[in-house]
């Protein structure tokens, strides 16, 4: 019975932190005023209301999950998300009567994607509607226009290949009880409209909290740690708070626009799940928008337990030789790299973040950042797992968490053997 | 019968340098455009990362990112008169193979040759006389004026993000920079790589000597640099493995660097990697390029239908593909007709290794960049006078010592044994204390009637097609030319301070198993006269309007400078003619 639960507990966090997970809103005049564009619902083919639900279903990042980039079909679903548990399957949600969702009324949809409610049964929340929740239901509708105007696939999804006993759908009421605050969002009339426009995008359509926010054991929401960083697939999502030794502090407004339109700015570059993030959502943007997400996050206090603990000087010593040795020809002997081309070691924040997952995997695997319309190169960091020991790696991941003042855990050589394997 | 594929507006034959140029450009003007690579996609923080790229024997030595003479090779004979044999290991030039062409493994050096290089045969003749020149020389006017180029120039510059000193800024003679250049509009974008030890010695006492020396363009970044495409590049390191080599550290200007980014999100690009172009395909007329036939690895044909065919590839197999094509009438030496394989010509380099007091002198040789150096031009094309001397040509010489890597770098003086614990302690006295630019003179070398291409008659390629025959020797005017400069170039060295300077003319014939730069030139020339070149002025066929030829072949001879900042000029003059005049109204540009 014990151990049931546990593992009941597992499916349900592992199951949230695979996917995107994001809050669902009921709409209120007030929602609807940081919503969108603050037109009245139109006719589902009216062209300003299609293109108003692209512009959400790529902010929304729905491609991430609905289209398996190995059939090439847009919104076919297919793509299955891989958990110690089972295997989560994105549906198909193209306008297809047979195996999409061609037949769904508009509240059928707005129960889906705010209320992780199906016609037979509930969503698991790897589909993020505890973040969509915080949408507007006229925001949900146009995105539901834009999807009725794609091409139907047939393509008959198997969505829940999970074993018993998560298989169980109903399990997810007591999850909902539990975790799912199923609230439009709500201005807070003493910021300013941008500001508002921020969170309703980060909260809502964004769902930045599903990787970023850490979670309990349960898979829930630790509220009160919002977007202060979470570890999921091999990643840690770093802290996106302004917190100035752990988060964005070091960033201006400006940065952090820069770095979600075009995946780079003057210190970092995304790769990786956010990489993917952002050719697939934030690049196509409006710059206003990216603006009030910044806007937003900067005013995100997050106060991150401290990180130091004391490092071993004769691994300092073979990190920075190593450091000089392989790392410095691109990011530079003072750790600054090149802006925009490489990253800027000694001012960011993530690579001395509390979890070291990130820097132990890219040194171990490399990684390529995105290329995107405005920033084209895509430039790479090579692996060096074949060429640098568990001790070599963590010796300069160390070294690099505890040098040009920051301050970070060791890494050690059994997160560095853990890494290597798949 | 191959396997027909949709149609295209234009198809691209090899994925270098100028393929690059040419799909980004017209892909630009809305074509929809499929580029074709006989060689792999590369990548470069995957294909050659900087923690596996320098590696000497892997690259240097083994070849890693050139041609597979398997692919195919050439056949090559110094006289009309022997039989010409296959080459089977890379010598005196590199093919090269694989998205980015030689882009990938060249060395930056971005040189623009002389106003007097383009009128080469009316210049030489208005100043020294007809019969100056030997009779069975070949140069030509190239149909095109350095003025016309220009714009060109800075675009190649612009998009590689040049380091370099101006000499010639609007006319106005620059200090520090080549007073010889031809005008350039503007500064190089980036400022000239700082210079190791012996190159600012060399410069100094060039100086001294009454010289002008001038840091060489260098396409190795001083300095990070976006380009106008929204393309990023990265400081150099310094590394010393430069050419030969690709670089990870997205320092090198090479088409993975500076365009294919862009050129990739265009969607009305594709590329196909690993297939080879066997044959561009003509209408019944002979006078329309309708498409071209490749075959892929497994050895399957397709069928590749285009309304306009770039060539792209290399130097040799760019007039290998016209001949096999029947495009353009094949060049007879007996009775000095056709076009199609005429004015082949190469490069004059030779090299003074100097020996220096080691108590005195630590050059740390290995702290370099591909297109380092700091040279002269004083002795380049027409830039002194011919008359006393009687040859013509000439080339900048420099020290333009690249690397100190340690296969190669293993300067001894003359009289140490080969091998053996004499070699090895004259090798540890010396590395640090010798210099060994390479091809430290960078001679030009003109076009005579009996330097060509044609096709072999006996060797044949894995389709059964014949093999490329070069028939090349060096002519008494380079051989006189070269012993001059070189003598020239080791003054210098001495007068750094050298105890010895060993001097290794360049000596004929033509020796194919030595290194002499990859810059093949010609064969597919343009020209004024379809009668004595294959393209017009705009790098058009004469024979078939809608195909358009890229490349150093196109150069009616070669001048004394590296060619790759020419023929990427040549490219976007090219793309201007084609995008502002072809496509409105598709036919000859120039009415012969």
């Amino acid at each position: 019975m014990r151990s049931g639960l546990k593992s009941i507990a597992q499916l349900i966090a592992l199951v949230t932190l695979a996917g995107c997970g994001r809050p669902v809103a009921a709409e209120s005049p007030t929602t609807e005023a940081v919503a969108s564009a603050q037109q009245p619902p139109q006719a589902a083919q009216e062209p300003a209301l299609v293109d108003r639900g692209r512009y959400l279903t790529e902010a929304a990042d729905c491609a991430a999950c609905h289209t398996d980039p190995r059939s090439g079909k847009p919104f076919a679903g297919g793509r299955p998300i891989q958990t110690p548990f089972g295997t989560v399957v994105a549906a198909n949600i193209t306008p297809d009567r047979k195996t999409g969702i061609g037949t769904w009324s508009d509240k059928q949809f707005d129960d889906a994607v705010r209320h992780g409610r199906m016609p037979d049964g509930m969503l698991y929340p790897a589909m993020p509607y505890p973040y969509y929740t915080r949408m507007s239901r006229d925001d949900v509708l146009a995105i539901r226009a834009y999807l009725r105007t794609l091409t139907p696939v047939e393509n008959a999804v198997h969505s829940n290949q999970l074993p018993f006993p998560f298989s169980i759908r109903a399990m997810m009421h007591v999850w909902d009880g539990l975790y799912f605050n199923d609230k439009p969002y709500a201005p807070d009339p003493s910021k300013s409209a941008l500001w508002n426009r921020g969170a309703y995008l980060v909260q809502g359509a964004g769902h930045c909290g599903a990787c970023h926010t850490p979670k309990n054991f349960l898979g829930g929401d630790k509220a009160r740690q919002a977007f202060q960083g979470y570890t999921l697939q091999g990643w840690f999502a770093p802290n996106i708070t302004n917190d100035e030794a752990r988060g964005l502090g070091k960033w201006s407004v400006e940065d952090i626009a820069s770095y979600l339109k075009t995946g780079h700015n003057r210190l970092a570059a995304a790769s990786g799940m956010m990489g993917e993030e952002v050719a697939l959502a934030s690049s196509r943007m409006t710059d206003p928008d990216l603006q009030a997400i910044a806007t937003y996050l900067k005013d995100q206090p997050g106060q991150s337990p401290p990180n130091a603990a004391p490092v071993n000087a004769m691994s300092m010593k073979a990190g920075k030789a190593i450091y000089e040795d392989l790392c410095s020809a691109c990011h530079a002997p003072d750790g600054r790299g090149v802006p925009y081309l490489i990253p800027n070691l000694a001012e960011s924040s993530s690579v001395a973040s509390r979890d070291d997952t990130s820097i132990v995997r890219v040194v171990v695997h490399g990684s390529e950042s995105v290329a995107t319309d405005k920033e084209p190169t895509g430039p790479a960091m090579p692996a060096f797992g074949w060429q640098l020991n568990d001790d070599q790696i963590a010796a300069v991941a160390t070294y690099i968490r505890n040098s040009w003042g920051h301050a970070a855990s060791p890494v050690t050589a059994a997160e560095v053997s853990k890494a290597r394997k798949p | 019968m191959a396997n027909p594929l949709p149609h295209r507006d234009a198809v691209i034959i090899g994925l270098g340098w100028t393929g690059s140029i040419l799909a980004y450009e017209l892909a630009d003007a809305g074509l929809d455009v499929i580029a074709i690579e006989r060689g792999p996609w590369r990548n470069s923080a995957t294909d050659y990362a900087p923690n596996y790229a320098q590696d000497e024997l892997r690259y240097r030595i083994r070849h890693e990112l050139f041609l597979r003479p398997a692919q195919t090779t050439f056949t090559f004979r110094n006289k009309m008169s022997e039989t010409a044999l296959p080459i089977r290991n890379w010598g005196s030039f590199m093919p090269p193979n694989g998205v980015g062409g030689g882009g990938v493994h060249w060395n930056g050096e971005t040189w623009r040759f002389l106003p007097s290089d383009f009128i080469l045969r009316t210049h030489l003749t208005k100043r020294y006389g007809a019969r100056f020149l030997p009779h069975d020389m070949t140069i030509q006017d190239w149909g095109v004026t350095y003025q016309e180029l220009e714009p060109h120039y800075d675009r190649f510059e612009y998009l590689c993000g040049t380091s370099g000193t101006a000499g010639n800024l609007q006319g106005q003679i620059r200090d520090g920079g080549n007073p010889f250049e031809g005008p350039r509009s503007r500064e190089y974008p980036n400022p000239a790589q700082p210079q190791p030890f012996s190159h600012t010695l060399f410069a100094k006492a060039a100086r001294e000597l009454g010289y002008k020396p001038f840091p060489q363009p260098s396409g190795n970044m001083s300095r990070a640099y976006e380009n106008p495409l929204g393309v990023r590049l990265g400081p150099c390191t310094y590394c010393g493995f430069c050419e030969w080599f690709g670089c990870a550290n997205y320092s090198k200007s090479s088409p993975q660097t500076t365009i294919l980014p862009a050129l990739v999100r265009k969607r009305n690009f594709q590329a196909r990697d690993n297939c080879e172009v066997t044959r561009i395909n003509l209408d019944p007329s002979g006078k329309r390029a309708t498409g071209v036939t490749f075959v892929d690895q497994s050895g399957t044909e397709w069928e590749q239908p285009a309304d306009l065919v770039v060539l792209c590839a290399y130097t040799i197999f760019n007039v290998q593909l016209l001949m096999l094509s029947n495009i353009g009438q094949r060049y007879d030496p007996e009775s000095n007709q056709g076009v199609i394989g005429r004015n082949f010509s190469h490069q004059t380099i030779s090299d003074v290794t100097s020996f220096f007091d080691r108590t005195k002198f630590t050059f740390n040789p290995f702290i370099s960049s591909g297109a380092i150096g700091m040279c002269i031009d004083e002795f380049n094309g027409d830039n002194f006078d011919h008359g006393p001397h009687g040859f013509v040509g000439g080339g900048y010489m420099g020290q333009v010592q690249t690397n100190g890597r340690p296969i190669e770098t293993t300067p001894v003086p003359p009289g140490t044994p080969a091998w053996g614990a004499q070699w090895k302690q004259a090798v540890r006295d010396n590395y640090q204390c010798a210099t060994k630019p390479g091809t430290g003179v960078h001679g030009s070398m003109y076009s005579y009637r009996d330097v060509y291409l044609d096709l072999d008659p006996t060797y044949r390629d894995r389709f059964g097609r014949p093999l490329v025959r070069i028939t090349m020797d060096f002519h008494d005017n380079e051989i006189r030319q070269n012993r001059f400069l070189t003598d020239k170039f080791a003054e210098i060295f001495k007068a750094m301070g050298a105890l010895q300077t060993v001097k290794e003319y360049r000596k004929a014939p033509y020796d194919a198993t030595k290194y002499q730069t990859t810059h093949l030139c010609g064969g597919a020339i343009m020209g004024s006269d379809p009668r004595t070149s294959a393209l017009n002025r705009y790098l058009q066929s004469w024979d078939v309007p809608n195909l358009f030829v890229m490349g150093a072949s196109a150069f009616p001879q070669n001048a004394g400078y590296n060619p790759t900042g020419t023929v990427a000029a040549l490219a976007y003059w090219s793309a201007q003619a084609i995008r502002s005049q072809y496509l409105q109204n598709p036919g000859p540009l120039v009415h012969a």
